[in-house]
C-alpha cells in the first residue's frame, strides 16, 4: 500500500489555481490539496515550491500522513477548512521528528488540526513572525507518555503569534514557547497536556484569556541554564483561567515538566518581571501559584537561578491545594507549608549570602496585592526551602503577607507585528 | 584496500558500459545547465559523467572521501567534486567548511551492493545528491535512479524506496531508504545566517590519504591543492588539523574516535547556530565544554527521548545516558538522527558505549 503512494493515481487532486497576472513580480498562487493516496507528496511538494505570497489551502478531510512535512518559504500560508476539518494525521508516521516544521518567516497557519505525530506536533524554528490560528493540536488517546513531547512550539523566534488554538494531551507543553521574543498567547484551550503552556527563556510575552483546564500543571514560566538565550524576563499572564489541573504527570523521567506535581495551578521559575493579574485560579489539588528557584546543579556562571520583580495582582483563588500530588515537589509543599496548601506559595531560596545576612534587595521582593482569596483560606506561605533542607528541626514556613504587600508598574503591552502589522489583523 | 578493488573493477566494468553507450556521452560538463536556475530532470544532462549509469567521473570531477562520515543505514557512498575550469581555488580554512567557489558542485551518490559479504560486487545507486554552488548561493537537488541504472531522475518531494539487501551474516533485510525532500536538506545543510550550505568539507574531515586513481598516496588536500581546488595552508599533512576515523583504532585514542563520530554523526546539527543549538547540546568535535557536550546535561525538549534517563552524557553509564539511548532507537519520536536512517548503527553504537563508560 506504501509504495502507492508515490504514484499519481491521475485524479486532480491537486490543482494550481494562478491568481496573479504577468505585471506582478510576486506572482500569487494558490494550492489547493485534498485528502488522498498521494496527500504526502502533494502537501510536501507545494511547500517546497510556493513563492513568497502563494497560499496552500487544505481541504477537507482525514491527510493521512507517514513523513513529518517542512515549510522553508517566507510569508506563506497554509490554511484548512477548520480545525475539526481539515485533518493532518501523523497516526502512521514513519520518520520526522514532527509533524509540520517551519523554518521561514512570517507564517501564517490557520484553520487545520495535526494529530498523533510520534514528536512534536508543530515546530517553528528561528523564525521572525510566525501566527498560529485556530489550530488544533492533539494526541487522540488522552493523556500517554508515548505522546509527542510539545504541541506547538516555536522556538527562538521573534513575534509570535498563537490565538485561538486547541492543544491536548502533550506529553510536555500543549503550548511551548521558548527561547524567543515578542510572543502572543491568547484565546486558546490546553487540557490534558503535563503543562498547559509554558514560556520558557523567553522576553516580551502576553499570555491572556486563554483557558487551561485539566493539565498536571497550567501555566509554566521557566528559565533553564546552557542555553543559547536565557534570562527569561517581561512576562505577563491575565485574565485566564486555570482550574482543575489535577491530571497525573505522564511526562517521561529526564524532561523538566516532570517534575510538575499534578494539581498545579501555575509555576514561575527563574525569570524577571512577571505579571500576573486578573487570572481565575481554583480547584488545583496542589496549589494555586508557586514562585521557585531553579533547584538543581547547574554549570552555567551566567545563569540567574532566582526568580526577581513577580508581581501577583487582582486575581481571583477559589478551592485548592487540599490534596498535594504525593511526589517529591508535592511532598515538600505538604511538608514545609502544610494543607490547605495557601494560594501562593514562594519557595524562600536566595542565594546563600542573602538568605543567611542580607535578605532580598528589597527591589526584587515578590509583590502582591489585590488578590480575592476564599475567607478560610491562607493568601501565602514562604515554604522557607533552604532551612528544610540544611536543618530541618529549625524549619518553620511563614505566612505574613505583609512583607510583600506591594507593587510594580504594570508591564507594556507586547505587540506583535507580522506582515507589516499587528498580528490581531491576520484572524479573518 | 577493497575500496581501491571496488574501484578499480568499477572502472573495468563501466569503461566497457561507456564504450557502448559512447554515442550519449557527454564529453564535457555543462556548466550553464548546472548554473541554470532550474535543475536539469536527469542527472545526465548535466554531463559531470562521462557515462549516463554515472560510474566514470568527467573530467575536474575529483572523488574525495571524509574521515567520519555521517552513517546512513550502511549505504555506500561515493563523493565527487567538481570545479569548472578557471575557478579560482578556494581558500584553504581550517575553522568551516571550505569555500568552494560559485560553479562547483558538491556529488553524492548513495548505493547499496546486493550481498555486503561482497560488498564490491552489483552495486546499485540509490541516489545522487548535487549541491551545486549558484549565483544565488548553494542548491540541493536529489536525483534518484532508476531500476535499470541508465539514468536518475530529479525528486524534489521526497521518496522512500524499500532496498532488498543480504547482511554480512548472510541474513536478508530490507532497507526503507529515504530520498529527503528539498526542506529535509536543509534541515541540516544549514549555517548560522540560515543560508544553504555544504557540512562536510571541512579541513579536519579532508586531511587523510587520497585513494586517487594513479594509485599514489597523496594527502587528500594536497591533492586537491595540486589540481588547483584548494590554495593555501600548511605544506605538511601533520600541520593541519585532523579528526581520526571512528573505527580505525589506529587514528586515534577512544575519546578522540568518539567525539570524531559524534562529529560526523551530529554536529552538522547539534553546534553552535546549527538546527539543535536550541538545546544547548553541542557536539562538533572543538567543543570542550563538558555540560555543553552532554556531561551530566539535563535535556531541555527531549519528550520521550529521554528514554526515563535525566542527563545526555552519564559518566562511566552508558545505560543511564539520553546519547545512546536515542542511537538505539528507530521510532521516529525519539531517533537521533532524525533524519537519514531507519536502521540502527551497531558499531557507532558500541564505540559511543565503551566511550561513556570510560568517562569518570
Amino acid at each position: 500500500m506504501k509504495k502507492s503512494v508515490q504514484k499519481s493515481f491521475g485524479v486532480a487532486l491537486f490543482t494550481l489555481v494562478v491568481t496573479g497576472v504577468c505585471n506582478s513580480a510576486i506572482a500569487k498562487s494558490e494550492y489547493f490539496v485534498s485528502p488522498g493516496p498521494d496527500a504526502q507528496e502533494k502537501l510536501q511538494e507545494a511547500m517546497i515550491v510556493a513563492e513568497p505570497g502563494d497560499v496552500i489551502k487544505l481541504d477537507a478531510g482525514v491527510f493521512a500522513l507517514s513523513d513529518g512535512l517542512s515549510l522553508d518559504v517566507d510569508n506563506v500560508t497554509i490554511s484548512g477548512q477548520g480545525m475539526n476539518k481539515s485533518i493532518l494525521s501523523f497516526k502512521s508516521q514513519k520518520a520526522g521528528s514532527e509533524g509540520l516544521l517551519v523554518t521561514s518567516n512570517q507564517v501564517v497557519l490557520k484553520d487545520f488540526a495535526v494529530e498523533d505525530t510520534k514528536g512534536d506536533a508543530i515546530k517553528v524554528k528561528g523564525v521572525d513572525g510566525i501566527a498560529m490560528i485556530r489550530l488544533r493540536v492533539e494526541w487522540t488517546g488522552g493523556p500517554k507518555t508515548t505522546n509527542g513531547a510539545y504541541g506547538l512550539y516555536p522556538v527562538q523566534s521573534k513575534n509570535v503569534y498563537i490565538d485561538g488554538c486547541v492543544a491536548i494531551a502533550a506529553s510536555d507543553a500543549g503550548i511551548y514557547v521558548g527561547q524567543s521574543d515578542q510572543i502572543i498567547v491568547r484565546n486558546s484551550r490546553a487540557e490534558y497536556n503535563v503543562a498547559g503552556v509554558e514560556i520558557e527563556n523567553s522576553f516580551n510575552a502576553d499570555v491572556f484569556d486563554n483557558v487551561f483546564t485539566n493539565n498536571t500543571g497550567g501555566m509554566l514560566v521557566f528559565d533553564l541554564p546552557n542555553l543559547p538565550q536565557q534570562g527569561g524576563r517581561d512576562i505577563r499572564f491575565f485574565r485566564n483561567i486555570s482550574k482543575d489541573n489535577n491530571t497525573p504527570n505522564f511526562a517521561p523521567e529526564g524532561n523538566i515538566v516532570a517534575i510538575v506535581p499534578s494539581g498545579t495551578g501555575m509555576i514561575v521559575m527563574a525569570n524577571e518581571n512577571v505579571e500576573i493579574f486578573d487570572n481565575e485560579f481554583s480547584g488545583n489539588d496542589t496549589m494555586n501559584v508557586t514562585v521557585a528557584s531553579y533547584f538543581d546543579d547547574y554549570d552555567d556562571d551566567t545563569y540567574k537561578p532566582t526568580p526577581k520583580k513577580i508581581h501577583i495582582h487582582d486575581n481571583v483563588f477559589g478551592k485548592s491545594g487540599l490534596k498535594p500530588d504525593s511526589g517529591m515537589f508535592g511532598t515538600i509543599v505538604n511538608e514545609t507549608v502544610g494543607t490547605p496548601v495557601p494560594d501562593v506559595v514562594w519557595d524562600g531560596v536566595l542565594p546563600l549570602m542573602d538568605y543567611v545576612f542580607f535578605g532580598q534587595a528589597e527591589g526584587d521582593k515578590l509583590a502582591m496585592h489585590d488578590n480575592k482569596h476564599l475567607a478560610d483560606s491562607r493568601p501565602f506561605g514562604n515554604a522557607n526551602m533552604i532551612m528544610h533542607v540544611i536543618a530541618p528541626i529549625f524549619h518553620e514556613a511563614k505566612f505574613d503577607l505583609e512583607p510583600y504587600n506591594k507593587s510594580y508598574p504594570s508591564l507594556p503591552v507586547v505587540e506583535v507585528i507580522i506582515r507589516g502589522r499587528p498580528a490581531q489583523e491576520l484572524m479573518n | 584496500m577493497a575500496l581501491r578493488i571496488f574501484r578499480g573493477l568499477l572502472l573495468a566494468v563501466t569503461l566497457l558500459t561507456v564504450a557502448l553507450n559512447l554515442p550519449q556521452a557527454a564529453e564535457t560538463v555543462n556548466d550553464q545547465l548546472l548554473m541554470a536556475k532550474k535543475p536539469a530532470r536527469y542527472l545526465s544532462e548535466y554531463g559531470l559523467f562521462l557515462d549516463k549509469p554515472a560510474r566514470i567521473p568527467n573530467a575536474r570531477v575529483i572523488s574525495y572521501d571524509l574521515n567520519n562520515p555521517l552513517f546512513t543505514d550502511y549505504a555506500q557512498k561515493l563523493r565527487y567534486i567538481y570545479m569548472p575550469e578557471n575557478s579560482a581555488p578556494a581558500p584553504y580554512n581550517e575553522s568551516d567548511v571550505i569555500e568552494f567557489p560559485v560553479g562547483s558542485v558538491l556529488i553524492k551518490t548513495f548505493a547499496y551492493p546486493r550481498d555486503f559479504r561482497s560488498p564490491d560486487k552489483d552495486i546499485s545507486f540509490i541516489e545522487t545528491r548535487l549541491l551545486i554552488h549558484k549565483k544565488e548561493g548553494w542548491k540541493a537537488y536529489p536525483y534518484v535512479w532508476n531500476a535499470d541504472q541508465s539514468d536518475a531522475k530529479l525528486k524534489v518531494a521526497g521518496k522512500r524506496i524499500p532496498v532488498s539487501v543480504i547482511w554480512e551474516d548472510g541474513s536478508k533485510g530490507t532497507v526503507d531508504y529515504a530520498v529527503p525532500n528539498m526542506n529535509q536538506c536543509k534541515g541540516c545543510h544549514v549555517n548560522a545566517l540560515k543560508e544553504f550550505a555544504p557540512i562536510g568539507p571541512k579541513v579536519r574531515n579532508l586531511n587523510r590519504i587520497h585513494h586517487s586513481d594513479a594509485g599514489q598516496r597523496h594527502n587528500q588536500i594536497a591533492y586537491l591543492r595540486d589540481l588547483g581546488f584548494i590554495g593555501g595552508g600548511p605544506d605538511k599533512a601533520s600541520e593541519m588539523p585532523k579528526v581520526p576515523e571512528p573505527f580505525t583504532i589506529s587514528d586515534g585514542n577512544l575519546f578522540d574516535r568518539s567525539r570524531s563520530y559524534l562529529d560526523g554523526n551530529c554536529a552538522h546539527c547539534h553546534s553552535p547556530g546549527r538546527p539543535a543549538d536550541t538545546s544547548g547540546l553541542y557536539l562538533n568535535f572543538e567543543e570542550n565544554r563538558e555540560v555543553h557536550w552532554g556531561v551530566n546535561k539535563p535535556p531541555v525538549a527531549a519528550g520521550r527521548g529521554s528514554g526515563g534517563h535525566l542527563v545526555d552524557i552519564k559518566p562511566g553509564r552508558p545505560d543511564q545516558s539520553i546519547l545512546l539511548f536515542r542511537m538505539q532507537s528507530t521510532d521516529p519520536g525519539i531517533m537521533m538522527p532524525e533524519l537519514g536512517r531507519s536502521l540502527i548503527h551497531k558499531e557507532g553504537i558500541e564505540l559511543i558505549e565503551k566511550f561513556i563508560k570510560a568517562l569518570d
